[in-house]
């Protein structure tokens, strides 16, 4: 496969708008091309390539020796893509075709120093689709419209293999997948043969009283859904690995974990911040989130534990297949042997929907974002489907603020105004408490679009100041203390939940109830 | 004492106080000058109004035949009060002029929309030396570099050639893209025939009766879905979201505009096949027309004006923006 025909897939992948359409083409590509072409392409679509050397800030600074500065930046506020922006803009040079194997290699074993001018030579001898794959790849983020998933799913029914088989053993495979095609030509299945491999991690469909109501609450069981980072750990013959639920190996960040991890199997679970009993806020957690080595100081004031939820595999034995209840009455008892810090996620008590509607709405900690809900039966199936597990989520808290900044939005809201800074009322001046940039509708999306280019009242090159007329209504999941912004609050998750054309902006929300809210979450 | 200006803005649109007229007002004026017959420069309303015969034909289709008191068709270089006035091909529509507007040794052109890619539907750009050129900049910004309109024909016939079994259904405006496109098709040997929907039969009538040959075109309407198999058809873009939509076998979405080579502009629309035609001026071609006639000013009206005043400032050339509210940003 070469350069320019990836890039052709690409751009058939993006516009392609079916699900079936895609795997068409990816299968195509599958039978079309030799090792080791085809799975670099698998790679890069399922983002296992991790040439992470370039980063966008180089690929800015080389196209600034290039084009203007000013007029590169008005053109990737408009496009919103900075690969495709640098490959629409690049001047056109030669044209060539080399293929993706040495694009890739050259990218994978070039020195960090020597990478600029490999990639300035590289642009200026491609046309610009091929620019655009080129940069894609380059970047990592190829951002087609076709999911890791989806890409393995295609490669199952192209290869007529079961698609669980294939996510089974992904984590152990190596780009171009010598091994996955043979497989698919008939050679027997690679083994996972690393030690402590991660397994599909199960998860819920969010749901409501009214869905609920159809259903029989004694198939059920639920428990408390903690607010912190869904894991999975592994222990396997000596060797210890803790994933989050996408299958990141985030062991480094948490050897607290890793050195209570006296066991071998695989469980299901919840990393929190603890100190003794009490379980601390997703704010302190943040804390040790995103950092790749951990300071003895930060693991005595914020020492992580675990709270389980599942287990897949146990003593060797794998468990999966197994109904729920089987597999808790497992995981009661391998809890007991594994210390205070690592702990069962209690199940809660109910005869009726009604019964977990209040214990949902009274929850003994704020920690906690809602109830899960379980089917008895159900065996642990890796991925999303609708039926076994659902979650049943606080409402969130809502606030009315007025819209105070806007800034054209990126990737398929480009050409939008779609970022916005909202504010209340302290005193009697607005003061900024959160950026949201999701939760409207199209139409609603057109409307404030509309609202920001007929209501500029000032210009900060991106940054639109707009009158102070639209309230609108935030929702968001808690608030953390903040010293970097300006107000002392930082909300989780805020997005725009529908627009109050209905309310002036002098009946927007004050910061105080901000601040009592900050009170009551400690 | 400082002369009065030859053109100047105001909330009406852009006025020349030595002819007392306006040139495409955006609201009803006593005495307007019109470049072509998009709606967004053409309004009905005005008392009087001088266009290309053309131009007027086409406001007259649209609007009624009594878009405006009086009329009168340009017939060569008038003389309007103190300024004399001249119409100059655009290429950018059917009847697209640019205007040029002289009075005491100063001459500005007021170039409208324009374009400078050959179509057999419209009399090509001429270049006219002027001290002041106005200019839109509807695609002033370096990534647009629009391809040449036979590679974007090539890749439809491909996608047809591809999928024989469903349609194309192309999104166009109905003044100009539309036929821009129907030329560039019959150019590339499509001599099939092309459906259109009923809101572009009167002006592709109009277009034939000009003398554009624009083929074997038959409305959109009646048959069955398998009549549609491997046809091209092409309808104003809000067409798509109507029942309209539904009589055509499995189509295949596309796009004929300048916007499409952004790809998140084609994906926001459900586009699946984007057609990079345009009628206006690319970067490349912007750029180059300045530099041809090398005005001593260059004023701007419409679109990325901060990117266009940009190049200018580093190719030394004095510019200004001209704030005129109403062009359309977006359409094409």
């Amino acid at each position: 496969m070469s350069l320019a025909a990836f890039a052709t897939l690409l751009e058939r992948l993006a516009f392609t708008p079916q699900r079936l359409g895609k795997e068409r083409l990816l299968a195509t590509a599958f039978s079309e091309n030799p090792d080791p072409q085809r799975g670099l392409m698998l790679a890069a679509i399922t983002g296992d390539l991790k040439l992470r050397q370039v980063t966008p800030s180089l690929l800015r600074g080389l196209t600034e020796t290039r084009v203007d500065a000013q007029l590169f930046a008005a053109s990737y506020d408009f496009v919103g893509d900075l690969a495709e922006t640098i490959a629409l803009i690049w001047p056109e040079g030669t044209q060539s075709d080399p293929p993706l194997s040495e694009v890739v290699e050259e990218l994978a074993t070039t020195p960090k120093t020597r990478l600029p001018a490999l990639i300035i030579s590289r642009l200026d001898s491609l046309g610009p689709s091929e620019r655009y794959a080129y940069l894609k790849l380059a970047t990592g983020a190829l951002r087609v419209g076709v999911s890791a998933r989806l890409a393995r799913t295609a490669f199952a029914t192209w290869a007529n293999l079961p698609v669980n088989e294939v996510e089974e053993i992904w984590h152990a495979l190596q780009p171009p997948y010598l091994d996955l095609f043979a497989w698919a030509a008939g050679s027997p299945r690679p083994e996972a043969a690393a030690r402590a491999p991660f397994r599909p991690v199960m998860l819920s469909t969010p749901t409501d009283l009214d869905q609920l109501s159809a259903l029989d609450p004694a198939a059920y069981a639920a428990e408390w859904k903690w607010d912190g980072i869904r894991i999975q750990a592994v222990s396997d013959g000596g060797t210890r690995r803790l994933y989050s639920r996408t299958g990141e190996d985030i062991s480094a960040a948490f050897p607290d974990i890793v050195d209570l991890m006296d066991f071998d199997g695989t469980l299901d679970g919840e990393l929190l911040v603890r100190r003794d009993a009490e379980i601390a806020s997703f704010g302190d957690l943040q804390q040790r989130l995103n950092r790749k080595t951990v300071t003895p100081a930060m693991l005595r004031s914020h020492p992580a534990g675990l709270r389980l939820y599942d287990v897949l595999i146990w003593n060797g034995q794998d468990l999966r297949d197994q109904p729920y209840d089987a597999r808790r009455a497992v995981l009661a008892e391998a809890v007991a042997q594994l210390g205070p810090r690592i702990d069962l996620s209690p199940e809660l008590p109910f005869q009726t929907w009604d019964d977990l509607a209040a214990l949902r709405l009274n929850p003994p900690a704020t920690v906690i974002e809602g109830v899960m809900i379980k089917r008895r039966d159900s065996p642990y199936l890796g991925g999303r489907m609708k039926g076994p597990w659902f979650k049943w989520k606080r409402d969130p808290h809502l606030i009315d603020a007025v819209l105070l900044y806007a800034q054209r939005g990126h990737g398929k809201r480009s050409g939008y105004y779609s970022d916005f800074t909202f504010g209340v009322w302290n005193g009697d001046e607005l003061v900024p408490v959160g950026k949201a940039y999701f939760g409207f509708t199209d139409a609603e999306l057109k409307d404030l679009d509309r609202f920001v280019r007929n209501n500029t009242v000032e210009r900060f090159g991106s940054v639109r100041s707009v009158a102070r007329t639209k309230v609108v209504e935030v929702a968001f999941e808690g608030l953390n203390r903040s010293t970097r912004h300006k107000s002392g609050v930082a909300m989780r998750f805020p997005r725009i939940n529908r627009i109050r054309d209905d309310k002036p902006a002098i009946e927007a929300d004050h910061l105080s109830t901000l601040q009592a809210m900050l009170d009551r979450e400690g | 004492m400082a002369r009065e200006p030859l053109l100047l803005p105001r909330p009406e649109g852009l006025y020349c106080p030595a002819g007392d007229f306006f040139i495409d007002p955006l609201r009803p004026v006593p005495r307007a000058l019109i470049t072509h017959g998009h709606s967004d420069h053409a309004r009905p309303g005005h008392g009087a109004v001088l266009a290309t015969r053309q131009t007027l034909d086409i406001m007259a289709i649209r609007y009624g035949e009594d878009f405006a008191s009086s009329r009168q068709a340009y017939d060569g270089p008038v003389t309007l009060g103190e300024a004399k006035v001249s119409f100059h091909p655009a290429g950018h529509v059917l009847g697209s002029a640019q205007i040029a507007v002289e009075a005491r040794g100063c001459r500005i052109v007021f170039s409208g929309d324009y374009a400078r890619v050959a179509t057999p539907t419209c009399a090509p750009f001429e270049p006219v030396p002027c001290d002041i050129f106005v200019t839109e900049a509807t695609f002033a910004l370096p990534v647009f570099r629009h391809p040449p309109p036979e590679v974007e024909i090539a890749r439809l016939l491909a996608s047809v050639a591809a999928f024989p079994e469903r349609s194309h259904l192309i999104g166009a405006y109905a003044l100009g893209k539309a036929q821009r496109l129907i030329g560039a098709l019959r150019q590339a040997g499509w001599d099939a025939p092309i459906y259109i929907h009923g809101a572009l039969q009167r002006l592709c009538d109009y277009h034939i009766a000009e003398g554009i040959d624009l083929g074997d075109l038959r409305p959109a309407t009646g048959g069955t879905k398998a009549d549609f198999a491997g046809a091209i058809i092409i309808a104003p873009p809000s067409a798509f979201a109507a029942t309209w939509a539904q009589r055509f076998p499995d189509p295949v979405i596309s796009f004929a505009s300048g916007w499409m080579q952004v790809r998140a502009r084609a994906r926001q629309r459900g586009v699946e096949l984007p057609l990079i035609i345009s009628d206006h001026v690319d970067w490349p071609h912007l750029t180059d027309t300045i530099t041809e006639l090398n005005p001593a000013e260059v004023w701007i009206t419409h679109g990325r004006e901060d990117a266009l005043m940009r190049w200018c400032e580093l190719n030394q050339r004095k510019a200004r923006q001209l704030h005129l509210i109403g062009y359309e940003d977006e359409a094409e």
